[in-house]
């Protein structure tokens, strides 16, 4: 798998979708993250950033999704 | 008696379908987290009674804030006792997001109890495109699987007859790994989705996520609700119950005011003073003039009003988009977004504001968040005394009060936020859709709301009012007010007799502002007094609330805070204005 395409939640333009393919978060995110649908392997959609840091909206399935930007800063995403 | 429990992600509709089962009203809102207690209702299965109980929405097994430590407590405890037979877990299932959502069944399945699916939200998979096989679904899990809209009743008959032949699945435990394997199996092969264009709510939805559009339409939002619980509020005290008042009341107690007059002592209490030989409701504190007229007259219409406004924000699913606005904000006071939420609650009333803040995840946050909401956020019936009082004086005196309340709490949080040691945690929200909220559905939870102001806070003003009576025709006022004459008077420029509304104020805040009036205070002072009154003192149930969930020595601390917060603002107030 190439590596040159992987990039972080933040750096995913909004409107731009990939496919998740590395949590980096601790164990308790990475589990809060996974029971909320956003997995290695899921596709996933940004909708928008806040500014100044703020949190990141993602789309996952039917589900959209509010995370907070240290947190969005370890979902690492293959752009599609 | 046997035992059903609701369990589900947050969101799904447990409460709505608690309603169905049992006809109890509980609130249900549009966003995740609105029940943090478990609720207990019962319902007939067949001849039997059973007892149901709404567990709060957890994602899974493994609780992440003190919501899902709750609901996990009741699980455990329900399987620990001997599982008798009929005892069954229910398990809420949002339709439109089966993948994520059969994560917890799986667990379920595995805790040795009989497990029902319910797919509710049914009716909305049609206009998502989405198609779910439930034959196969039930098959493949080896439980009963019902769909459900439980805001039209539809597919209960169905379940009611299942709660019957559940069993329990004989499923070994899986690691979390096996688990999401054996969904992403499930869901290929029993779901499907049609491609669907985007339609004018998306673009609503995503315009008012978007920084650029969503902030000013955040701003516009508040305005327009403020607006609008005023218009409704003055409204209905100018053309309803003023008029009932005047027209009906005031000549029966005229009467009755004549009836007494060789009972001086009762007279006081019950009608109290006639100020130009009429019933003045604002300053004559008789527990059956003020005291009535202060809880229907004045505070009714703006609980009624507030909890319109707000029942609509809360089912519309617009309250999540909010917390991810204002999320940086937030952060500074040592909060994440989601905090808003509980806020928001305070301003109706501050005891469900204080146990909202269980669905934040950690003990610093719960104290900040309980300790600001208990300052720094009127309650709607503090509120509407402050415009009955201020407002005479136009728009000023009031924004002040507001303007040093929101300030107060910004800085406070940010003080908060730096001298308690630790982090605010992230942020991590589930935003629903926007649904129509139904108007049975508002109807019924603005009637629950109004008749728990009535039932809880009427009797304790009535009771708060008689108190007052009775010490100040006894005199007994007096050595409170002289003993606490430096700080009152000296530090907040107001007269010694303000001590007893303070007093009051533990009581209930609105009877404690509506006691300002008789005292001919300036502007001034009444501006300093609403303010002190806000922030003083919780009221005596808030003050129940903050020690059952903070404990004793952290309400302890928060009390410290309270008082130096009061001090410091009343003083501050009294020598720049």
């Amino acid at each position: 798998m190439s590596h040159k395409n992987v990039v972080s939640l933040i750096k995913l333009k909004s409107g731009q979708s990939g496919v998740v393919v590395g949590l980096e978060a601790g164990r308790g995110a990475t589990h809060r993250l996974e029971s909320m649908g956003i997995r290695i392997g899921k596709n996933i959609k940004k909708i928008s950033g806040m500014f100044f840091h703020g949190p990141v909206m993602v789309q996952v399935g039917h589900t959209q999704v509010g995370i907070g930007y240290g947190m969005a800063s370890k979902v690492l995403v293959e752009v599609a | 008696m046997k035992k059903v429990l609701l369990m589900g992600n947050p969101n799904v509709g447990k409460s709505a379908v608690f309603c169905r089962l049992t006809g109890v009203h509980v609130v249900t809102s549009n966003y995740a987290g609105t029940t943090v207690e478990f609720t207990k209702g019962y319902m007939l299965l067949g001849q039997e009674k059973a007892e149901v109980v709404d567990v709060p929405g957890t994602y899974s097994l493994e609780p992440t804030c003190k919501a899902e430590e709750v609901a996990c407590e009741i699980l455990k405890n329900a399987t620990k006792e001997l599982v008798r037979e009929g005892d069954v877990v229910v398990n809420v299932v949002d339709a439109t997001n089966l993948e994520r959502n059969l994560y917890l069944t799986l667990e379920l399945m595995e805790q040795n109890i009989p497990v029902i699916v319910v797919l509710n939200m049914w009716d909305d998979t049609k206009h998502r495109g989405i198609s779910i096989d439930v034959e196969k679904l039930a098959d493949w899990l080896g439980v009963p699987v019902v769909p459900t809209v439980a805001v039209t009743g539809e597919g209960f008959s169905k379940l009611i007859t299942q709660i019957y032949k559940a069993r329990t699945p004989m499923v070994r435990k899986h690691t979390l790994e096996e688990r999401w394997e054996d969904i992403g199996k499930v869901v290929s092969q029993v779901q499907r989705l049609e491609h669907r264009h985007h339609t004018l709510l998306d673009i609503i939805q995503d315009l008012t996520i978007k920084p650029l559009t969503g902030l000013p339409i955040a701003a516009g939002f508040a305005y327009l609700a403020f607006k609008l619980i005023r218009f409704i509020g003055e409204g209905l005290i100018t053309y309803v119950m003023q008029p009932l008042f005047d027209n009906f009341y005031t000549p029966l107690m005229m009467k009755f005011s004549l009836l007494l007059s060789s009972w001086p002592f009762w007279h006081d209490v019950l009608i109290g003073k006639l100020i130009g030989g009429e019933i003045d409701y604002f300053q004559s504190l008789g527990v059956l003039t003020t005291g009535l007229f202060v809880p229907l007259a004045a505070v009714l219409p703006y609980i009624v009003s507030f909890y319109f406004v707000l029942g609509f924000l809360e089912d519309s699913g617009y309250l999540p988009r909010l917390a991810v606005l204002l999320d940086n904000l937030m952060h500074k006071i040592g909060l994440h977004g989601f905090a808003i939420v509980p806020t928001l609650l305070g301003f109706g009333c501050n005891v469900p504001g204080i146990l909202a803040t269980r669905i934040l995840e950690s003990k610093r946050e719960r104290f900040i968040a309980s300790t600001l909401i208990s300052i720094g956020i009127p309650c709607a019936a503090l509120q509407a005394m402050i415009f009955g009082v201020l407002g005479k004086y136009g728009g000023g005196p009031v924004a002040i009060v507001y303007t040093t309340l929101l300030v107060t709490w910004i800085v406070l949080g940010f003080i908060l936020n730096k001298a308690i040691p630790g982090f605010s945690p992230e942020l991590l929200l589930e935003i629903p859709p926007y649904r129509l909220p139904p108007l049975n559905i508002l109807g019924k939870k603005l009637w629950w709301r109004i008749k728990g102001f009535l039932l809880d806070a009427v009797p304790i003003m009535l009771v708060g009012v008689l108190i007052v009576n009775i010490i100040t025709v006894l005199g007994l006022f007096e050595s409170v007010a002289n003993l606490s004459a430096p700080v009152v008077t000296g530090l907040f420029g107001l007269p010694k007799g303000a001590v007893t509304a303070i007093v009051i104020g533990f009581l209930r805040k609105d009877i404690a502002i509506g006691m300002l009036v008789p005292l001919q205070l300036s502007i001034k002072q009444l501006i300093v007094a609403c303010v002190v009154l806000s922030m003083f003192f919780p009221c005596i149930a808030t003050f129940t609330v903050l020690l059952k969930e903070l404990g004793l020595k952290a309400m302890l601390k928060s009390m410290f805070v309270m008082i130096t917060v009061v001090l410091v603002v009343g003083s501050l107030l009294n020598l720049i204005l």
